[in-house]
């Protein structure tokens, strides 16, 4: 263990903690728009700089590891002035149409700007300006609001081992990208847009659906592969708007993308939403009491005519638990057959 | 399952998701983890990251191997000479764990002397993964502190499936790396609730928490829970429901919420008996190509509209919870249940799933400690028997519930259907990144079907060239039980001679060409390995059951 | 046979630039008319060097005869046969063609450490490396010396790194030295990006042996057996010829498995840059060399500590590493008998812009910047009036013409708010704008900014958006405040040297030179009448001859007048182009 003081506070963690992890370990809050705690610490946007006591120039306590004996300021005069004009440099080249962007409410620059008050810009100017070119279904790009934090570029790369995007070009033309801006290796698992903390990145099918407001948030489970991925839906008027994941799960918070956007087939106008019945060769509408007394009465016939074990079940991998548990003892207890069986082998 | 449950008493994944990331040594056999299981792979890729070594086993260049320090290129359904070649190496160079067999199993001596003729020559000719691999391949598991290896239906979906399973389980217990943090033996589930559906006894000789049906007291304690006589008499699986239907004993089938239609293998004979039926009922969410055929179909709830619980791959149960009304008159499958319950003169009382979550919990004691209250924010991995256990990671900390775990000798056997003048072509199936099974709900999410619209055949350019194939040109692929048209797909992926489909796709079903030969014992179908041809599609002319399949063809809808 | 006449013949780019290859071969087909047989192997008779440093003079040719040294400047091929002919065969110099009085000033003043045989050995054949004494160091320090022994001489002679931040070379290797890892590395960094600099080329292309021969010695001393050698891939000849120096060395053992028989192992690879100035900043040249983009990296944790794929790694720049083998064969006493108490040794400059004697120089540390600019660059045109000297690239700052007698040297550098720097040095008169200057110098480092902290991608951006409005004549009132400001909020705040140093150019200038700030924004004039958009022609009608060469020039027809009239420049027509004011052969044109 270190110990150290952060505004006067002493502190005491595990060696290797970042002065960063430090301070919030001690509730004391540094901004940061580039650090993630799962991906590499990155240094880029310079907001969580600290003084440390003997250290001429600030550092980034996201990627200085705390010392013994180190006595580290996180707020003063020069470090708040600094962060403002980070952020003022930030808002210099952004949009800001907050009014219409799905992250509204849900954007660390947004906050930031809202804490340092910033309305004028002393530092207006050229804005890089970006036509949308991108086809895929699944991620908006919208790279004017791109602050280059490289949370996407890292979260590809150190998560998903894909690399399909990164840094390119310099200077104010800087631009994070696809090889050739195509969208060669994207496997559209929205790792990046879990993790951009601006409008930049967004769902595609998020678009204009509800943002904050209004919004109910059902924490369930994926219902495709096995992994048990842990979903957050996000509910507005009845209709699922928008898949997240919590990052204190099985899954981390990362998705795939049947996961992050494959939900679309809930609301799907295909869904059955009568009982059908085949009369005279054809699958017609009927009532949920006819469609249960014809199998009631039906099946009753079969067991009494053929015995039980003329009947069979096929239960669902699909399923909850409590519905298969149901089903097996609907085979076993009304019907009186062991034939119960669900495609584990397939 | 039913392979690990005979060696050990238990099958299931011995360790949890996170172990993972501290293996030292990762050994995927017939996994495309990246794209069936993705969120694992993420889970290797950082143990990967961390300085793990990843062994791939796999007869196509999956995406995993980028990571790997060694892939073997197996032919199809050769696996169990690969294993035994790699415990023949392990054994000779003395990598096995004396003290963890001698303590823990039996049936050792049998199996030593079974892989004597394994050598990795041998098993070069057979598999066709070079010896020096093989040996490397055992050196990095024998000498490994945390190794565990992955599987899913890549070794199941065999006609010697269990034999596969055994193999794996021998080399797991002859290196003792079980009943360890970060180290076992883990059959990857490839479905959200398949390993509930399995505890729940969603299978015909046992009750859920695999109590078996045909055991005496064990009926009588079902008999007094649920208070009516039981039948001792194990069940037909599916695919036998299938045989018996054809013949005319299965009178009636009620399905919920699958769809074999597609997913069996050889549909065009599952159709057949689905026809023959009298009484076909189908409860789902859409109008599947099973439903399709069913005499009353019921409409019900998906995942988002209802509450409850599914047991992910490592055995850990976790919440469903309801966000948005069923559309129209859609209803929850229980309901159903219980409703039909009542009128056929058996009313089980009208629970609500928590009332329902606690009578599992009450007979199947390896789930005793569990209440949804538990389970609230953090799935809870059984066995978990008491209310204050914290749920079980891994398995086999204390020994193997049958006692001793059991070695078995296993011999490689050639899959029933090898490639031949008239079918020279390996087929194996599986499933690709962005469709899911049957494709019923991926395939009505636009943006999904979007980005993977049709179905396709992977063929090594090598072959491609031979047969003067042209990428995306369309295809006829034929076996002994149908054909199928579809694009071709030029791939680096397949080795030459082999040939892959993903079954997603009922337009160009894969199934319709694999064969129903089962495995004996688990009762799986080999849908990995079955003999094709391939010819140009130029001129065909198509047969009923066979569709052709367009670009722009959507699922239909009622 | 001692006496053999020996030809050496400039080859380094500026050389090969001014037809070095061409009087190469001519004097190959002049000495074989004469049945002379030239081999370079048997006492070097004839062969190329590299820059000697006048670059502007080339083509240099040296011809030694019993001993006696004449140096030709401005050789082409057709004069080979002459001095062939008188010279070499009848020992009578080409008095013609001698070099002048300033080549010889121009050297008088320097000490070549570095360079001492640039521009004498052949830099492609080992065996004249070897001649001067090449590798007998590194002999030295492998079979009577420890790693200890090597860094405490490091140490005493106060080497510090020559690529700009000057931190104690033998103190790095001592770092790295004490980290116990089974691998290290050692990395050159010759990455030279700095405009108009060339040091870094110079001694790689004249002599890339010296290098090689202090980059193992640095291996041996910290531990490391692989290297490498970060170069850009716009220095063609400085890589083949390194590449060719790698090679021999390989054959002759001092380099590879067992190194001049010894349990010591050690390679070098060669790493080509792709022209991105960052990548000189350490971190992000192992990034580079990591196969990722090259952006630098927060430190700590340092390279020694953390660096190449997270292992210990000590990078020096070119001219360090050139001057280990001399030091050791030397003695660290005779090296720190250069230079001042905290800056020893000599440090080679690249002089450049408005001075007579532009090159490649080196000087003991502690010159006064007078004695560069006057002794050995030999001053300025006469009757333009000396400005200013921008030291150390896009990072350093403008020193006025007041302080000319300061030293040269880290801390006196930094006193005046530049920087030793690599070694950049460009001169400027009173022709030169600087506020023009500054943005120069942000026009680069903007372009050259990785884009991965705000405080350099966007705000040397804004930096440079304000000094091309002040030079357009858009100044604002309170534009210099906001210039310091966020020039000081930029060097706190960026995350590499580049950026923390960006606003070097704009904060001396604003300090030596805020008139010419005000007076753009301001006056809306530029004093210096560089900035176009700040111009007024106008015609002087008392020089006006009425001559009409403005006129015919104008491609605006701004200007009007009947012959032997005086002539009239129309401000609303005029597209200040400069034209008339080249034109005129009568200084009627005035600009201001």
């Amino acid at each position: 263990m270190v110990n150290l003081t952060i505004d006067g506070i002493t502190v005491s963690v595990p060696e290797g903690t970042t002065i960063l992890d430090a301070a919030r370990s001690a509730d004391i809050s540094v901004p940061t728009l580039c650090h993630h705690p799962k991906l590499t610490p990155f240094g880029g946007c310079r907001l969580c700089i600290v003084n440390i006591k003997g250290v001429p120039r600030p550092v980034t306590s996201c990627t200085t590891p705390a010392e013994d004996g180190m006595e580290v300021t996180t707020r003063s005069s020069t470090l708040e002035r600094l962060r403002r004009t980070l952020v003022e440099l930030l808002l210099s080249d952004h949009p800001n149409d907050c009014m219409v962007c799905e992250q509204a409410g849900n954007c660390t620059l947004q906050e930031l700007a809202y804490f340092y008050g910033i309305r004028e810009n002393r530092f207006a100017g050229e804005r890089r300006v970006y036509t949308k070119t991108d086809n895929n279904p699944f991620l908006e790009r919208d790279m004017e609001k791109c602050i280059l934090c490289g949370k996407c570029v890292r979260v590809c790369d150190e998560i998903q081992g894909v690399g399909a995007v990164d840094f390119t070009y310099r200077g104010f033309s800087a631009k994070i990208c696809p090889p050739f801006e195509k969208d060669l290796e994207c496997e559209f698992c929205g790792q990046c847009v879990t993790v951009c903390p601006t409008g930049a990145l967004t769902g595609k099918m998020w678009r204009q659906k509800g943002r904050q407001q209004g919004i109910r948030k059902v924490h369930t489970v994926c219902p495709y592969c096995g992994c048990g991925c842990n979903l957050t839906l996000h509910v507005r008027d009845n209709e699922v708007i928008r898949v997240s994941s919590r990052e204190d799960t099985i899954n981390e918070g990362w998705l795939c993308p049947k996961g992050s956007f494959g939900y679309g087939f809930i609301a799907n106008s295909d869904r059955l939403t009568k009982p059908l019945i085949r009369e005279k060769g054809k699958l017609r509408e009927t009532t949920w009491e006819k469609a249960l007394e014809y199998i009631a009465s039906n099946s009753l016939k079969i067991k009494e005519n053929y015995g039980p074990d003329a009947i069979g079940g096929l239960a669902s991998a699909r399923c909850s638990n409590e519905e298969n548990y149901v089903f097996q003892k609907f085979m076993r207890a009304v019907i009186g057959t062991n034939n119960v069986d669900h495609c584990a082998r397939l | 399952m039913a392979g690990l449950a005979t060696v050990f008493g238990s099958g299931a994944m011995t360790n949890s998701i996170p172990e993972i990331e501290n293996n030292d040594v990762i050994f995927v056999i017939g996994s495309n983890t990246t794209e069936t299981h993705p969120i694992i792979a993420l889970r290797m890729k950082k143990a990967f990251r961390k300085g793990a070594k990843i062994i791939v086993a796999d007869p196509r260049k999956i995406n995993l191997v980028r990571f790997s320090e060694l892939w073997m290129q197996q032919r199809p359904g050769t696996d169990v000479a690969l294993l035994n070649a790699i415990m023949h190496v392990i054994l000779k160079e003395k990598l096995i764990d004396k003290k963890f067999i001698e303590e823990n199993t039996e049936g050792f001596e049998a199996f030593r002397k079974s892989l004597a003729e394994y050598s990795p020559e041998k098993a070069e000719k057979i598999t066709g993964v070079p010896k020096k691999d093989i040996i490397a391949a055992a050196r990095l598991y024998g000498k490994a502190n945390n190794p565990a290896i992955y599987y899913t239906m890549g070794i199941t979906q065999h006609s010697h499936g269990t034999q596969n399973v055994f193999a794996i389980a021998n080399l797991a217990l002859m290196t003792g790396n079980l009943g360890r943090e970060s180290t076992g033996v883990n059959p990857l589930r490839g479905q959200n609730n398949v390993q509930g559906a399995t505890d729940m006894g969603c299978i015909p000789n046992q009750y859920p928490g695999y109590q078996k049906v045909d055991i005496k007291d064990i009926q009588e304690k079902f008999e007094t829970a649920w208070g009516v006589p039981l039948s001792d008499k194990p069940g037909l699986t599916a695919t036998e429901m299938i045989e018996e239907a054809i013949k005319g004993n299965l009178k009636s089938l009620y399905i919920m919420g699958e769809n074999p239609a597609v997913s069996d293998p050889d549909i065009n004979h599952t159709v057949e008996a689905l026809k023959k039926l009298d009484l076909l009922i189908v409860q789902d969410i859409f109008l599947t190509e099973t439903a399709q055929l069913a005499d009353v179909v019921l409409p019900a709830a998906c995942f988002a509209e209802k509450d409850g619980t599914f047991t992910n791959t490592e055995r850990r149960l976790q919440r469903v919870r309801q966000a948005v009304t069923p559309p129209g008159d859609a209803r929850e499958d229980h309901s159903v249940l219980l409703e039909l319950s009542r009128r056929m003169g058996h009313a089980m009382n009208n629970q609500s799933p928590e009332e329902i979550f606690r009578e599992i919990c009450s007979i199947w004691p390896a789930v005793a400690g569990i209440t949804y209250d538990r389970i609230d924010s953090w799935g809870i991995q059984w066995p978990c028997p008491t209310p204050d256990h914290p749920g079980t990671p891994y398995l086999f900390k204390q020994g193997f519930p049958r006692g001793k775990a059991l070695f078995s000798t296993v011999h490689y056997e050639q899959s029933r259907e090898l490639p031949d003048k008239k079918y020279p072509f390996v087929l194996t199936t599986g499933r690709q990144l962005f469709q899911y099974h049957t494709g019923s709900m991926t395939r009505r999410v636009s943006e999904l079907d979007q980005v993977a619209p049709h179905a396709y055949v992977e063929i090594n350019p090598d072959d491609a060239e031979k047969l003067k194939i042209k990428n995306e040109e369309m295809l006829k692929v034929s076996s002994r039980r149908g054909e199928i048209l579809i694009q071709a797909l030029i791939s680096e992926r397949p080795s030459k001679g082999v040939v892959f489909i993903p079954f997603h796709y009922k337009e160009a079903a894969a199934n319709i060409l694999t064969n129903p030969e089962l495995d004996p014992i688990c009762k799986i179908p080999e849908l990995k390995v079955c003999a094709v041809r391939i010819e140009s599609a130029k001129g065909e002319k198509y047969e009923k059951g066979v569709r052709r399949i367009k670009k722009t063809e959507k699922s239909t809808s009622v | 046979m001692k006496n053999k006449p020996i030809i050496r013949i400039c080859m380094g780019t500026g050389g090969i630039a001014a037809g070095g290859t061409e009087v190469m071969k001519a004097f190959k087909k002049q000495l074989k008319r004469k049945g002379i047989k030239a081999d370079v192997k048997k006492h070097c008779l004839l062969h190329k060097v590299g820059c000697r440093g006048l670059c502007a003079k080339d083509v240099l040719v040296d011809i030694i005869v019993n001993k006696v040294k004449s140096t030709y400047q401005f050789i082409q091929p057709d004069m080979v046969q002459r001095i062939v002919d008188e010279h070499v065969i009848n020992n009578v110099p080409v008095q013609d063609w001698l070099v002048t009085d300033d080549y010889h000033q121009f050297h008088n003043k320097q000490i070549k450490v570095v360079l001492s045989d640039c521009g004498t050995i052949d830099p492609e054949e080992i065996s004249s490396y070897r001649a001067v004494g090449g590798y007998d160091a590194l002999k030295q320090v492998l079979e009577t010396g420890s790693p200890g022994d090597t860094i405490k001489t490091l140490k005493e002679s106060g080497l510090r790194g020559r690529g700009g931040a000057g931190f104690p070379t033998g103190m790095k290797w001592e770092f790295c030295k004490n980290q116990s890892s089974p691998e290290k590395y050692i990395i050159c960094n010759a990455d030279e990006g700095d405009p108009g600099a060339f040091m870094d080329r110079s001694i790689i292309e004249g002599n890339p042996h010296a290098v090689i021969e202090g980059m193992v010695i640095g291996a041996y001393a910290i531990g490391a057996h692989k290297g490498y050698v970060y170069i850009r891939a716009e220095y063609p000849l400085a890589v083949e010829r390194l590449r060719k120096a790698l090679t021999h060395a390989r054959k002759l053992k001092f380099l590879g498995k067992n190194i001049l028989g010894k349990k010591f192992n050690f390679d070098i690879k060669v790493k080509l840059g792709a022209g991105a100035f960052v990548c000189g900043e350490e971190t992000a040249l192992i990034a580079s060399i990591e196969g990722y983009r090259g952006m630098p990296r927060a430190k700590p944790p340092f390279p020694v500590y953390r660096g190449l794929w997270g292992n210990p790694t000590v990078i020096n720049n070119v001219e360090t590493l050139a001057n280990v083998s001399y030091i050791i064969r030397n003695g660290a006493e005779w090296f720190a008998s250069f230079g001042t108490e905290k800056s020893k040794g000599t440090k080679v400059f690249a002089l450049t812009g408005k001075i007579r004697n532009s090159g490649l120089i080196e000087v003991p540390m502690g010159i006064s910047l007078r004695e560069i600019i006057y002794d050995i660059g030999g001053g300025i045109d006469k009757d333009v009036a000396f400005k200013a000297v921008q030291t150390g690239g896009p990072s350093g700052g403008c020193i006025p013409a007041s302080l000319l007698n300061i030293n040269v040297d880290y801390e006196s550098l930094a006193q005046v708010g530049s920087i030793v720097g690599s070694g950049g040095m460009v001169v400027l008169d009173e022709n030169d704008c600087m506020v023009n200057i500054a943005k120069f110098f942000l026009q680069f480092t903007q372009a050259e900014s990785c884009g991965k902290c705000i405080p350099c991608r966007i705000g040397t951006k804004r930096l440079l958006e304000i000094l091309e409005r002040i030079t357009a004549g858009d100044g604002r009132d309170e534009d210099l405040e906001l210039l310091m400001n966020l020039s000081y909020d930029i060097k706190a705040s960026s995350l590499c040297g580049l950026g923390q140093t960006a606003p070097n150019p704009i904060l001396s200038t604003i300090k030596y030179f805020r008139e010419e700030y005000e007076a753009h924004i301001k006056k809306k004039k530029c004093p210096a009448g560089v900035c176009r958009d700040l111009l007024d022609y106008a015609v002087l009608a008392e020089f006006c001859t009425g001559c009409g060469a403005c006129k015919r020039v104008c491609p605006a027809g701004a200007v009007s007048g009947e012959r032997k009239q005086v002539h009239r420049i129309d401000p609303e027509l005029c597209v200040k182009c400069g034209a008339c004011f080249e034109a005129c052969k009568f200084k009627a044109i005035g600009k201001g």
